[in-house]
């Protein structure tokens, strides 16, 4: 999976739970302040990631994604990993 | 000195009106909303029949977090809340300014417990239920929401006490008041209807099973009654002392006389007379108010056999066979449990409000107790100035409550 094919991918789900506009979601915007997050909201963060990308996500991998592209690293570096993984 | 405790606002959402005009106008027709479910007899209740209201879209009214964490009894609660403060002429700059509460009943949250565990048995982690889960399982769910969505500052307690949880609130936002603790409290009744909400009360084998005629199945204080119906939403009642009241110059609907409550400590769920009794001769010695007086009861009366007949039983004892008014509008709602004390509160000011008795629809032969009952079966018109209202509960619990029109003194 490439990661505009995960951008393409995380963009309309963060839309949908977070009830934001699609054009505020700029991959160097900052995460937290764009999607309103507070403590509560990144339990459903971890939900919808796990959800569309099927990997464990821990509460404590969010402490160093700040933007929107630090998540899409994040995310492909895990999807890419578990791919591998099921190839070797 | 005690002070006086009268209401200025009231709401509903409810299976026969999602307003207070709708459900004005079902209680004078003698409308039914009670439905067969079919999904409920797939799922394996024993009666397929329920009181119906479909879940207020609250998408562009209220923001996600606060939906996310707003169970159904939660959702139908706003929604009376909403009309009540409405009414009363409270508004939210008013709250911010003053030091509102809440004390609502409600005794289950059922859906979001099993959804919840559903989804920890299949994924084998906590984490995938969200964050929402936890605040619309518990029992005070209600009062957490709406003291967050409302950002009330006064007391905030939700009241569990079965079927007469509703009442319950009602009479402890009245000592609340009358004891200067609070000035102005938001008391109600929730009630969730899903089809997850009743399975365990259906095991009982309590409900009608009258399935082809719901309007007919629910019969209280009738000879042939074979059960209640489960039915649910929300009724909210502003109680206010008369001074908070006047001060801010609302209208004053009615006033709480008096508030009366018993525990039969007796069997889990089949009640006594002695303990309903005790319950209705308190909540009258309080009020100061005559037998005579009392120009309506709305009763109780579930539609189950020994339910009616016990509850018209101690109603005879203390008021004879010249006794006030009697109808049961769970003929028309079914039975409203948590929400039930609050509701026909609300049922029976409308009726005080616009001169009439909703009928207790399908009493068609009265049996030996209800026979002595001035039971209304179609609609009366008629003043009423005075009115008791009763709920009983599982465990024994039984509030009542006489509340009178207001008359400008």
């Amino acid at each position: 999976m490439t990661q505009i094919e995960i951008t393409e991918k995380i963009v309309p789900f963060l839309v949908d739970e977070f009830e934001v506009d699609a054009e505020l979601i700029k991959p160097e915007a900052n995460l937290r302040e764009t999607l309103q997050l507070d403590s509560l909201d990144y339990i459903d963060l971890v939900v919808v990631i796990e959800g569309n990308f099927n990997f464990k996500v821990s509460l404590g991998d969010f402490q160093n994604i700040v933007t929107f592209n630090d998540l899409y690293c994040y995310v492909d570096s895990k999807v890419n990993a578990s791919q591998e993984s099921i190839t070797t | 000195m005690l002070n006086r405790v009268v209401i200025t606002g009231i709401g509903i959402y409810s299976c026969i009106g999602k307003n207070l005009d709708e459900t004005t106008q079902s209680l004078y027709h003698g409308r039914s909303g009670i439905i067969l479910d079919p999904e409920r007899k797939s799922y394996g209740y024993r009666s397929g029949l329920t009181g119906f209201v479909e879940s207020p879209n609250l998408k562009g009214v209220l923001d996600r977090r606060s939906r996310i964490i707003l169970s159904e009894p939660g959702e139908f609660a706003y929604m009376s809340t909403v009309e009540a403060l409405r009414i009363a002429g409270i508004d939210q700059d008013f709250i911010d300014r003053n030091n509102v509460g809440i004390l609502f009943g409600n005794d289950s949250s059922a859906k979001a417990v099993i959804f919840a565990n559903d989804i920890i048995r299949e994924k084998k982690e906590t984490v995938m239920v969200g964050s929402g889960s936890v605040f619309q399982s518990m029992n005070s769910t209600v009062t957490m929401n709406l003291s967050t969505i409302f950002k009330l500052k006064g007391i905030n307690l939700t009241v569990s006490a079965a079927c007469a949880s509703g009442s319950h609130s009602l009479g402890l936002g009245h000592m609340f008041i009358k004891h200067g603790y609070q000035d102005c409290i938001i008391c109600g009744g929730a009630q969730e209807i899903n089809l997850y909400s009743m399975g365990n009360f259906d095991a009982l084998g309590a409900f009608s099973i009258r399935e082809n005629a719901p309007h007919k199945a629910s019969r209280p204080f009738d000879r042939d009654r074979d059960g209640l119906v489960p039915s649910g939403g929300a009724a909210t009642v502003i109680l206010e002392s008369l001074e908070h009241a006047l001060r801010r110059g609302a209208t004053i609907l009615g006033e709480v006389m008096g508030y009366g409550f018993s525990s039969n400590g007796a069997h889990i769920s089949n009640p006594t007379i002695e303990g309903p009794q005790k319950a209705l001769e308190m909540a009258l010695e309080q009020s100061g108010i005559g037998l005579k007086e009392i120009d309506y009861i709305n009763a109780h009366a579930t539609s189950t056999p020994v339910g009616d007949a016990s509850e018209a039983k101690a109603i005879f004892n203390i008021f004879g066979g010249q006794g006030p008014y009697v109808s049961s509008t769970k003929s028309m709602t079914g039975h409203e449990c948590w929400m039930a004390g609050a509701s026909e509160v609300v049922y029976s000011m409308l009726m005080m409000g616009h001169g009439f008795i909703a009928p207790n629809i399908n009493f068609e032969n009265p049996d030996e107790d209800s026979s002595r009952l001035n039971i209304v079966a179609e609609t009366k018109e008629t003043n009423i100035n005075c009115f008791l209202s009763n709920s009983f509960g599982f465990g024994g619990t039984n509030a009542s409550l006489v509340i009178k029109k207001w008359d400008h003194k």
